[in-house]
This record gives C-alpha cells, structure tokens and sequence, in this order.
C-alpha cells in the first residue's frame, strides 16, 4: 500500500535551487483573496478608532469625553490616564550605551504629548464609521509647550527640550574608534599628518516606510487567553514583548501575523495601537479591531533615517585614504521605540565601506525631537553609511582631480585579501570587487556615455549628462547573537525551522521567519526540494502564527534566507539522517551503503532496491516496521546561529540628465551588479533588486517626510509624499556575480537591502556630476527640481523647501490629518 | 478616512438632476466623478448634506459635433475625451493635456466637467479650457446660460456655477486656419498635479505669428491667459528668438503659491521656460 504516486521517470529532478520560479504565494496576494487582517471579522467584535494630538508638543490641561461616549454606538472612550496603569511603556529593545536616555513611552499620553498624532484617546464604538465619528467629539484643552524640529539646534546649548523631564535633548552618544578597539590606527594623528582633509556636511532626509497594507490589528479574548491578529513583520517578537508590557502571560498570548503587505522595516515594531487594542479587548472582554487610515499611517508610523552626517575623509595626494571620521545626529524623534537606537548603530560599523581605511572614528548622538519616532526602514543604519562614504569618496575624487571610480579600485579590498577585517571590526567574508565592477561598466556603456557628456558640455546643451558611481557592501543574515549581545541589544539572532514529514509524503516546513511578501514559501519550498528530492508542489510552508511556528525571530536586514533558510536546511539535513536509519531497516542494509538521491534511499550496487523518502513517511505514521529504540518519527527541528555576518556587495552606475532650465533631473541608464552569494531564485532575486532600487532612488529624488515649523507633517498624503511609480523609473540593467557566502549551508548572502543601499548615492552623485562644472557642489535629497534650480542659481545645496502642501486637491490637509496651523507653519505657502 | 454621513440622490436627467439639487439642502455637491470629491469628504475637508451623483445621466456623457463648435458634454470621462475622434481633429490640445491627468483609473471616472468645475488651480483643463476659449453651458432653474471660459473661473476652487445650477456641456470652437498646440505639464511623479503648466494654441500665417493664445495652470488661484506673452507673440516673427523673448513675460501679472513642490519665484521661472517651450512646439519650430 502507498498513498504516494508513482512517477515514472528514475531520473534525478531537476534542482530547484537556481530556478526562476514564479511564486506559489502570488495568486492570493495580488488578486486580495486571503487573509488580510482588516479582512478578519468575528462575532460581535468592536472597532476603534484614535483620538490624536494635533499639537505637536503641549501639557494636557483637560479632555472632556462625555459627548463622545453618548454618541450613537459608542461602547466607550478610554484616555491615557484610564489606562495609566496598565499600559506601561513602549519598549525599546536596544538599550546602544548604558547611559541611554529613555523618556518611557505610554501608548496613550496621559499628561503631555510629544508630536503631532500621538494618541490621547480612544473610541470603541458598534462600527467603524461610529467610531470615526466620535473622533471629533473628544474636546481636548493642550497647553502648548514650544516644539524641538531641528536637530542641531536641539543640541545647542540651551535649547528648549522636547521632554521637559528631561535634561538635555540627548538620548545617547555612542562611539566607535577603531584605534581604541585596535581595528585601526589613531584617527586624529591620522588627520594631522595627511596632505589632503575633506570635509562635508550631508544630510539624509527623514523618510516614511509607506508600505502598501495600512496597519491592521485584531483581538479576540477568549477567557484569559488572546490572539492578536496584526499586519505585523515580527509576530514572535510582539509577543513577547506584549507580554512584558501588558502583563499578560506569554503563555496566554498568541500572536498571528496572516498575509501582510509589505514593511520595509515599518512594522518591525512594538506599536501604540497594538497595545491599546488588547488593554480594551481584556477590559471589554470583547474581540476588538482597529484599522489606520493612510493619514494616520503616514503621521503616526515610525519614520525612517533623518541623520545629519559630518564627515571627514583624510588621503594623500596620491589618492590613498589615511582616515574617516564620521559624526552623526540622528534623529529619535519624540521616543525611542523597539530598535529606534540600534539603527544609527548597525550603520557605524559600515561608514568605512569597501574601503581599507588604516583609522577610523564613528560617533553618533541619539537626538530627541517632537516629532514621530524613528526607527527600521529598509537597509537601517546601512544606506545611511553607504550614502556618506560613497559621497565623500566623490568629493574627494574631486579634490585630488582623479577619476572618482580609480579612487576607489585603489582603496578597495582586492579579491585575495578575503577574509579581511575591516577597521570596524568586521570580518567581510567573501566577494571581488573588481569584477562586479567590470561587468556593472560593460552593462553600462561607460566609456559612450563619458563621451556623451563631454559632447555636451562642449555644446553647453541645456540638458547635462552625469555619471554616479557607488559601490558598496552590508551586514546581512542578522545577526550572531553573541554579537547583537555584546552590542546590548535585547535578544538573540538565530533562527528556527521545523520540518514534518506528513503520511501522504507531503512536507510541512514551519519556519521562525514571517514573511510580508519576500516570497518565503516558494524559496523555502525550493531549498526543501532539493535537500529531500520530493515535488516543489509537495511542500507547505507554514510562518506567522506563534501557534503554529512557536519559536522564531522574524523577517527584517536581509536575515531570512541567510538564517532562517539555513535553519530549513539544517532541519531538513536531520530529516534525511533519521529516514535513512529507516531506509536501512526496510532495506536490511547498513545505513552506510545507503545513497541518498532524487528523494530516494538506495542500496549502493543493488539495482531495485529503493525506498522513497515519501515511502517512508508513509511508513513512520504507520510505525509498524521501525527499526529498535527509535521513535517512530523524523521530523525535525533546527535553529541556526550564524557565526558572522554575511556581507553582500555591489557596483551601481547611474547616467542622470539635469535639466539645467528647470532642474528636473531623470535618470537615463542605470546598471548594477550585485553579489548577493548563491541565488535560490533569480526572479526573487531580481525583484529585490528593482524594488530597493526604486526605493533607494526615491530617497534620492522624491521622497521626503517634512514637517512645518509647528511639527505638523505636511507630507500627510500621498499627494505630498511621492512615492515613485514604474511610470516614473529607469529601466535597470542588472547583474550578478556569485560568491558564495562561506557562513551558511546555502552560500547566500541577503538581497532584500541592496538595492535600497547602493543606488542613493549612485543617482546623487549622477547629478552632481552632471553640475559639478557649473558650480554645484551639493543638493540635498531629495533633488527636487525646484533644489537643482536653485544650487544652480546661487551655488548652495538647494536650501529648505517650503513646508505647505501642494494646493492641488483643495490643500488635503485639516486639523485631524496634519495638525493646527499658525502663521509660522505656513512658509510662504497659502493653504 | 470614513466620509461623514450624507443623504445620496442619482437622477437619470438634468431636469431630475436640478430638482434633486434644489431639494438637497443647505449643503449640496455635485459628484461628476467623484475622483476629487471622495477623498476631501473622506478627509472629512468636506461633509456635504447631500451628495447628488450624476453618473446615470446618460445625455451630459459624449462629444458632438455643432457646426463651428464641437460640444462635449460635461460627464464625459477623461478616457472618452481622450479617445474622441471629434477631440482629436478640432482641439487636440484637450487630448494632451488630458493625457497627463491622474493615472489610468481617475482617467476612467474622472469627467471633464468635474474636472472643470471643480475649478483646481493645479488641475490641467481648465488652462486648456482658457486658451482655447470654451464656452460653459449653465443649466439651472431659470433655464440655460452661456459663459465665456474667462469669465467661469473665479477665485481659488470657485466658478461662474451659481447654487442650484450645473455644469451641463462645453463648448470649444472650430479654429479656422493653420493652429498648432501644445500642452507643456511639469510635475514630479506621473500621476501628480501639475506644478505649474503651460496650454498654447498658436496661428501661423505666412512664416508670422498670427495669434496666440496661452493659458498658464497654477500660476494663481485660477487658470490665467499670459496676455503680455500673447501681445508680444501677435504678428511677430516665428523665431526661436522672438519667442524666448515674448516668454520672458509669462510671469507677468500671475500670483502664484509656494509651496513643497515651488516657491513662488521658481514657479515664475518656470512658467516663463514652459511657456517657451509651448510656444516653440506649437509653432512646430
């Protein structure tokens, strides 16, 4: 008897690792037929909605709820001070320096809020709409307190405080000094004795992760258990830090995350919302559901980047580095949240890039302001790193009057010196960065398109010609956790996946890792394929409901092939050990004659004698012929701890056309060759790249968080905050070198943050280069038009933009969506 | 992003479409579309009493031809504007500037007479609308009433419509002799209102500038005819230098915004470089 088809053909399957396989999970995502969470509905639940400030920093004299909880199907209005002792605080997992300022975090400001948004109140009402409507009835009396916007002024001595509890607007300074960790030689003595000293100040705008699923979060209570359903990247971290917060035992509390989409880093995290609706949900006893609208999404989502970047770079005159010294103001916004400190952290370990700087110094103040925090958004800490060695590298290429890509081959790590340590301690594992190169200038055309735009400077077109080069590399597979200890943050790096082995030969893999749309179960269906030589079409990847996959650390830098496919592949290693121990005994062969191949067990030098690794799943459920002392299964776990890093790298070409009339940049080619270490699927692969590339560049051109002098966020919409659409990007050459990552089974590096990271400053430095001879030095991200024509004009970096929303639209903005106005918020704008 | 409540009437005619708006109340908008109406109410910028939905009134929908005019009806969607043969031989100017209008599925919903009526200073016909010299076809409780284009648009999101009337039809009319068009959009993103634009319908006779007319989009709180250009442009040369000369001028009266995507000045600038470019192109130069 079995319960498995038999297939004709002895021959070996075809490998999977490699193939360009369409996604299995694609249909239900993009025809909407799954389980969204805002989809979920069950009997009798309640919906909220949030009462927000608009006054971005202010003491809460008064809120008067009494209209609101009289309106129609209102079942109640909680404020901060009702849920004052049980909400505790947002947490924040990465403490970065022991002496980290923490101004505590409540989900609901109970005495004093800290920007524009923030929650102070909440509805839950029969419907949505009921509960939408009450919004407006909640009277909330602020005494206004000045608002901290900027940066540098928050840290000038005197400045007013974004926490008025606390003493400076300070939360941390943390430092690296390869000289004190003996990675490198003595930065300053490296900057005395160097010919050539450059200097820059850059700035990386504040950026919203805009993904495309607005948070979503169910509850249901059910006697003193919970399950929340969330829209969330991280279902196994939220748990447990759920359970810290609320009290709520861990073991009482089961976290699903269903089909989400998309994150980039915005929802890897620990949100007001989602605390607020399980304290209603245990006080009502009822399921409860709140949705945001993209206004809150944009308004109260942590933001990502926002660094002021002062960076020195110390060489010769041949063109030789000596020294980087990097300090940073980055921005916390009004609270630390999950990971809010670690991001400007990870980066301090990448600003030294590809690059063999013999001395280098990183510090970074953490900085408060009233404005909504900060924290992941895709390449977190790294595109900001990359963005300010790829820049300064171009500059000083400028300064010595060399060839800014021959600067670089000459300071780069040649391919024979991998491993190397760098002097931020990292040890880059493997790649050529030679080669990527060359083939990302074959895919370009250089050469014609230097010619091309000396034949326009010669002519003075109006339309110039640049070229912008980055090369890069990243940590990726986070992370070693002996490493994230001794970096202080909160928990490990490692990653679980089990495999079960189903009676009709069908295969379970359960992995740690939750994906939001990086296409997990087709990869991972992919590497179980080929570990256990079943059907593609024969594997289920279950993720995202702590029920069903326990343990796990979730989807976030690049870690989820890297780490969590490399526990799929451990655990599918065991699979293989325990069914061969039960081939032997079907075959009455020693397990060491066995060969294992094709999915099937055979005895070496007997034809004939075989037994399919689905035949023997059949017979593990039966258990009626097992071999002695063993228990009749094999399944198994694996949780993977990767020793190190792994390090991805790049070379990204970037032809841009300025307009010099008007300032409207566009990009005329782009090429990039990414080493990304062993490809499991090109078409993932593929996809990654185009995606961080469109992400990347709109940080260079389009996107940009700004608020108004009052903290308001002007950028509360779509129409404001432009995110790019295929209709206004390049197409992209792309190709890939391979050099397997020696840290994992499958040789993978991580490809979900390269793009983002490298393609930034390879479209800036397009720019620039396309203006550098007519006086331009800088312009400041994003290259709006109106910032190209202006550096044009008056040679400066393009300056402020002006802070009112587009008028299109009627003005799309009221006191619910961005704030109160007063005559400061609206520079030069009419709303 | 949950409209307040509002009452919701969908007439079949006009006749039955003016009565719904007379017995609406103190607050009525008029949806012809809905592609700028949905989301201010979603935005709750906007919470009318009764929302009167002119889809079903199937005679404001097409394009048709009256003699010395083509005549398109007010809920025409942009798509069939886009596509109407009749556009494309006598205005093809309201094709282009169509064309650039939202993205793909506002074009389908969106109407022209929404679009013109809703009276945006950054939204792209009612410029076109301008140069062009349309006339609007008011119908109302009096009956019917003609208003020149440079006497509907208003003030900032305010036209000629008095309360209880409707937009019913545009007519554009027939330009005799050699006219060449051209709609010059500059934005950031596809999909996004224009920062500023430039609509120029040109007459050449004889290697002249017989007459040109250009209509500027977002240099105020209402489209503008840049007459200084156009009294420079009238029976001069057609030379690239002639018209980079009368452009200089395309700022000249205009009050524009400042806002993220332009200040005030840089929207100067660019109206001056787009009008030269409109100009040229339209010209055929």
């Amino acid at each position: 008897m079995t319960a498995v088809e038999d297939r004709a053909t002895t021959e070996a399957p075809e490998r999977e690792v490699g193939k360009a396989r369409r996604r299995k999970e694609d249909a239900r995502l993009i025809t909407g037929r799954t389980t969204w969470t805002d989809n979920m509905v069950l009997p009798g639940m309640l919906h909220l909605a949030v009462v927000r400030s608009p006054v971005a920093h202010g003491k809460i004299t008064s809120i008067d709820v009494s209209a609101a909880q009289q309106a129609p199907g209102v079942i109640a209005v909680l404020t901060g001070r009702d849920v004052a002792d049980e909400q505790g605080s947002i947490p924040c997992a990465w403490p970065v320096t022991p002496d980290m300022v923490n101004p505590g975090h409540p989900s609901i400001a109970a005495d004093e809020v800290n920007h524009v948004g923030e929650a102070v109140a909440v509805i839950v009402a029969r419907s949505k709409a009921a509960a939408q409507d009450a919004v407006e009835l909640v009277d909330v009396d602020y005494d206004l307190l000045p608002a901290v916007l900027d940066m540098e002024e928050a840290v000038a001595e005197g400045a007013q405080l974004t926490h008025d509890h606390l003493d400076s607007n300070r939360s941390f300074h943390f430092v690296f000094d390869g000289g004190e960790a003996g990675t490198g030689t003595d930065t300053d003595e490296a900057f005395s004795s160097a010919e050539v000293v450059v200097s820059r100040r850059f700035v990386q705008q504040r950026l919203i992760p805009a993904f495309m699923e607005p948070r979503s979060v169910v509850v249901q209570p059910q006697g003193d258990n919970y399950t929340m359903w969330s829209s969330t990247q991280v279902p196994h971290i939220l748990r447990i830090m759920l359970a810290m917060v609320t009290g709520v035992p861990e073991h009482k509390l089961r976290v699903v995350a269903p089909d989400v989409g998309g994150g980039f880093g915005g929802k890897l995290q620990v949100t007001p919302e989602e605390v607020i609706s399980l304290l209603v949900a245990r006080r009502l006893g009822k399921p409860v559901k709140w949705t945001e609208t993209r206004s809150e999404s944009l308004m109260t989502a942590h933001h990502g980047r926002d660094q002021i970047q002062y960076i020195d770079i110390a060489a010769d005159r041949e063109g030789n580095v000596k020294g980087l010294r990097c300090r940073i103001l980055a921005d916390m916004g009004a609270y630390l949240r999950l990971v809010s400190p670690g991001v400007p952290v990870l980066g301090a370990f990448m600003f030294n890039g590809i690059y063999k700087f013999p001395a280098y110094r990183f510090e970074c103040d953490g900085v408060f302001t009233n404005k909504v925090p900060t924290d992941a958004y895709r390449g977190a800490g790294r595109p900001e790193a990359t963005f300010a060695v790829e820049r300064i590298m171009d500059e000083l290429a400028v300064e010595l009057g060399m060839d800014p890509l021959e600067l670089r081959r000459k300071n780069w790590i040649g391919a024979e010196e991998f491993p190397f340590t760098s002097v931020a301690g990292m040890t880059y594992d493997s790649g050529d960065y030679e080669a990527a190169t060359q083939q990302a200038l074959e895919l370009f055309g250089y050469d014609e398109l230097r010619a091309e735009q000396q034949r326009r400077r010669e002519s003075n077109d109006p339309v110039q010609l640049g070229i912008g080069v980055s090369t890069f590399t990243e940590m990726c597979g986070l992370a070693p956790s002996r490493v994230l200890g001794s970096l202080s943050y909160g928990a490990g790096g490692w990653e679980h996946a089990s495999i079960r082995m189903l009676p009709t030969g069908k295969v379970e893999v359960v992995s740690g890792a939750t994906p939001h749309g990086q296409g997990h179960e087709t990869a991972w269906s992919q590497l179980v394929a080929d570990r256990l030589g079943v059907p593609f079409e024969d594997i289920e990847v279950l993720h995202g409901d702590t029920s069903v996959s326990p343990r796990g650390l979730d989807t976030y830098g690049s870690r989820s092939l890297v780490v969590g496919g490399a526990a799929v592949v451990n655990a599918a290693e065991k699979v293989v050990a325990k069914a061969r121990r039960v081939a032997a005994h079907l075959l009455e062969a020693s397990e060491d004659d066995l060969d294992f191949s094709g999915g099937k067990f055979a005895v070496r030098g007997t034809p004939g004698s075989e037994v399919s690794i689905q035949e023997i799943a059949l017979a593990t459920f039966a258990a009626h012929n097992f071999p002695e002392g063993m228990e009749p299964s094999i399944d198994a776990d694996a949780t993977f701890d990767p020793e190190n890093f792994s390090f991805p790298h790049g070379t990204h070409l970037c032809a841009m056309e300025v307009d010099t009339e008007t300032g409207m940049v566009k990009i005329r080619k782009y090429a990039c060759v990414d080493d990304v270490g062993t490809i499991v699927n090109p078409l993932i692969v593929e996809g990654q790249i185009h995606g961080g590339l469109a992400q990347g560049i709109a940080q260079a051109l389009f996107e940009e968080a700004v608020y108004d002098a009052d903290g308001n966020l002007t950028t509360g919409s779509f129409v404001d905050y432009l995110v790019p659409s295929a209709a206004d990007l390049p197409h992209f050459d792309t190709g890939n070198t391979v050099h397997e990552a020696p840290g994992n089974p499958i040789g993978a590096k991580g490809v979900g943050e390269a793009g983002t990271i490298a393609s930034t400053p390879a479209v800036v430095n397009a720019a620039l280069d396309a203006v550098r001879h007519l006086g331009v030095r800088d312009i400041r991200m994003p290259l709006t038009p109106e910032r190209v024509w202006r550096a044009l004009q008056d040679g400066g970096d393009g300056g402020d933009r002006a802070t009112a929303g587009t008028n299109a639209y009627g003005g799309a903005q009221t006191e619910t969506t961005a704030g109160v106005s007063t005559p400061q918020s609206a520079l030069g704008g009419d709303r | 992003m949950i409209p307040a409540a509002f009452a919701y009437a969908r007439p079949t005619t006009v006749d039955e479409a003016l009565r719904a708006v007379a017995e609406g109340g103190e607050d009525v908008k008029i949806m012809a579309g809905g592609q700028s109406l949905i989301p201010v109410m979603r935005l709750r910028l906007a919470a009318p009493e009764t929302v009167v939905d002119l889809t079903r009134v199937a005679e404001l929908r097409g394009v048709r031809d009256d003699g010395d005019a083509i005549v398109i009806g007010a809920m025409t969607t942009h798509h069939d504007v886009m596509t109407d043969p009749l556009v494309l031989q006598h205005a093809p100017l309201i094709a282009e500037a169509t064309e650039t209008v939202a993205d793909r599925q506002v074009r389908a919903r969106g109407t022209f007479g929404g679009a013109l009526a809703h009276a945006d200073p950054a939204g792209d016909l009612p410029a076109v609308a301008l140069a062009l010299d349309a006339d609007f076809v008011i119908a109302g409780p009096q009956g019917r009433r003609t208003v020149p284009a440079s006497e509907f648009f208003v003030d900032y999101l305010t036209t000629a419509l008095e309360e209880g009337e409707l937009l019913v039809e545009i007519r554009v009319p027939k330009l005799a002799g050699e006219w060449g068009m051209r709609y010059e959009k500059f934005n950031r993103v596809a999909q996004a209102w224009s920062i500023v634009a430039v609509a120029a319908v040109v007459r050449r006779e004889d290697g002249h500038i017989a007459e040109a007319r250009i209509g500027l989009t977002n240099m105020g709180s209402t489209p503008l005819r840049a007459s200084a250009v156009e009294a420079a442009l009238a029976g001069a040369e057609a030379s690239p230098e002639t018209i980079a000369s009368a452009a200089r001028s395309a700022a000249e009266g205009t009050s524009p915004t400042s806002d993220l995507n332009a200040q005030a000045d840089y929207r100067e600038h660019l109206a001056q470089v787009l009008t030269r470019r409109a100009v040229t192109a339209a010209v055929g130069l």
